[in-house]
């Protein structure tokens, strides 16, 4: 029974590490490129919540509505920090030398954000980590003798739809066609009248609205908000990401709760101090025997990778 | 010399040579972004040999060249199959699985570290960093160097003209690795004490920039970069107060003004990265550079092709 309880926060923990490599994955099999600042993000989404909830919000609210309204303006953050970061770093991915390490550039500008918004995170709101001041976390029920806590089946629930929506996006709608077609060859897109200016900023709103969502789930769900967040969660679904597939969207959901249970069982049969070895060796080994990930096509990157 | 002095030269010394073993894996088009695992493989060797065994400095230096080699070597062959982000991500994994298994280990200290006996003054790793410059040099100046910058700029046209790619990576990679291990020793030695947590994801991070935004193309880039990257942020912890107090007297604020947060140096870092990516992404030291200044009065080959 410990087990399946172990399983099911598993699944639990899954769904924060699926929406984070969800927005890994998108930038990755649209633009090529790895994005360094997601992790940053998320933990952006998460603290400028827990300073707005705690500093008072802006506009007079308060009372009961106060921490969904503050998770929805650390949502917002994330998104504008997300579209500032593509105007400095995927506008000047244009090939300009055209060797081997060119892909480079947007990678480097991305570690450069990294530096730039955790630190200012750490100037305004220090560098320990906060309690957030959720939906009280009684909210349990138990299903055939497990226990699973609302908020957490909520924000599964929402990540899955979220999920689908995207998926349904990507294949049905005019942006989504654009960004297909960007993927598969940027130059021909242009060519048929896909504007890359206008449209990659949507990759990158994208992945911030997953980003704020992943880090509101993830306030809420953990009651829990510090500025090294973000490390450990983006760390957890790079690896989800990459044991899934490199730009398969449902690789991604794969490899999110498999990197979850992998968490979960190992902390159960070896320990907490395992979980490092047991995540990181599984991507180690996937890229060693299979780089295409369990459910990726070799189609991404066109060569260049 | 003030011990603040000796202080700054000696991880200046170490970050060089650490930005040297980075360096020969990125100019042969390979991006290395596990720089910290290679590192803390060196600086455990090194404080093992000398904790445990009892080991003399001649030894445990050696040592620590020799396995972070070996290592990098038998981790080179699957790894640089790899290209791309799946390299980056690939390096990027095996720092984290070296750090995982010393934290698991209770022979290293686990968690808690490792003291090391011999203490090494400033001169050694010093002496390590002009010998790392000379090996890169060296390497550069020889047919070996130009194979390597023909691999980086393009591998398949290298291929074809007889090139065989995959031992100049490996064998790249590999001494890479060896200088990586190097700075780890010298690490364990002028510190004498090294701890897992220090190897971590940022020190990987912090070395890849010193290669790449001091230049890839010349071996004086990383010098370069290891050494704005290391006395910069030195240099703004005493400037920074004195510009925030010049800026807060010029608005007209009377009285004692705090002291500006240690983070905002890694803000301007970051600032400086970012600028850099977009108005010289080459890095500070570029081929062009090093010719113009090399050659003040001489219309070199290089800048007649580039004014093409």
């Amino acid at each position: 029974m410990l087990l399946v309880q172990q399983i099911v926060n598993g699944l639990m923990l899954g769904s924060v590490y699926v929406t984070v490599a969800v927005a890994f994955t998108l930038t990755i099999s649209i633009l090529n490129f790895l994005n360094f600042t997601i992790p940053t993000l998320f933990m952006v989404a998460g603290m400028v919540s827990w300073g707005l909830a705690y500093f008072g919000l802006p506009f007079g609210l308060s009372g009961p509505l106060a921490w969904p309204a503050a998770l929805a303006c650390g949502a917002v953050a994330s998104i504008l920090c997300s579209l500032l970061v593509e105007r400095f770093t995927f506008r000047y991915m244009r090939t300009r030398h055209g060797d081997s390490t060119e892909h480079a550039i947007p990678l480097v500008s991305s570690l450069g954000f990294l530096l730039i918004l955790e630190n200012l995170i750490r100037i305004f709101y220090g560098s320990d980590s906060q309690r957030f001041p959720g939906p009280s976390s009684d909210l349990t029920t138990q299903i055939g003798g497990i226990f699973v806590r609302i908020p957490q089946l909520v924000s599964f629930v929402i990540v899955m739809v979220l999920i689908l929506g995207l998926v349904w996006m990507m294949k049905h709608t005019r942006i989504g066609r654009g960004l297909r077609a960007i993927a598969e060859n940027p130059d021909a897109a242009t060519i048929l009248g896909v504007e890359p200016n206008k449209i990659v900023p949507v990759v990158f709103m994208l992945t911030g609205l997953l980003c704020g969502l992943a880090g509101a789930l993830f306030a809420v769900n953990y009651g829990e908000v510090s500025p090294m967040m973000g490390e450990d969660i983006g760390s957890k679904a790079i690896a989800g990401m990459v044991v899934g597939g490199l730009g398969s969207l449902w690789g991604a959901v794969a490899g999110g709760i498999i990197v979850g249970l992998v968490e979960m069982l190992t902390i159960h049969f070896f320990g907490a101090d395992a979980v490092q070895v047991a995540v990181w060796g599984a991507l180690l080994v996937t890229l060693l025997m299979r780089p295409q990930g369990l459910f990726g096509h070799n189609a991404i990157g066109k060569g260049k990778l | 010399m003030s011990g603040y002095w000796i202080g700054i030269i000696t991880i200046l010394s170490i970050n060089m040579v650490f930005a040297y073993g980075i360096y020969l894996a990125v100019a042969t088009g390979q991006l290395n972004l596990g720089g910290a695992g290679f590192q803390a493989i060196g600086a455990y060797a090194a404080a093992w040999l000398s904790a445990e065994m009892g080991m003399p400095l001649y030894v445990t230096i050696p040592a620590s060249i020799l396995v972070t080699a070996l290592i990098g070597f038998a981790f080179a062959f699957p790894i640089l199959r790899l290209k791309g982000v799946y390299l980056v991500l690939g390096t990027f994994a095996f720092a984290e699985v070296v750090v995982g298994i010393i934290i698991n280990s209770d022979a290293l200290g686990g968690a808690m570290g490792l003291p090391v006996p011999d203490y090494i003054d400033w001169p050694v790793p010093v002496a390590g960093a002009v010998i790392a410059a000379l090996i890169c040099f060296y390497i550069m100046s020889t047919r070996l160097g130009l194979v390597v910058r023909a691999v980086h700029d393009d591998d398949v046209v290298s291929d074809l003209m007889g090139v065989d790619v995959r031992l100049v990576r490996v064998a790249m990679f590999a001494l890479g690795a060896g200088l990586a291990g190097l700075s780890g020793g010298l690490y364990a030695h002028a510190y004498t004490y090294v701890e897992v947590q220090t190897f971590n994801a940022s020190l990987s991070i912090y070395v890849l920039l010193y290669v790449l935004l001091g230049g890839a193309q010349t071996p004086w880039g990383p010098m370069v970069g290891a050494a704005f990257f290391t006395l910069v942020p030195e240099a703004l912890r005493s400037l920074l107060p004195e510009l925030k107090m010049a800026v807060m007297s010029a608005l007209g604020v009377e009285g004692t003004v705090n002291p500006p947060d240690e983070s905002w140096r890694f803000v301007l870092l970051g600032v400086v990265t970012v600028l850099m990516m977009v108005f010289r992404s080459e890095g500070l030291v570029t081929r062009r550079l090093v010719e113009r200044l090399s050659h003040p009065f001489r219309r070199s080959a290089a800048v007649k092709e580039a004014e093409a």
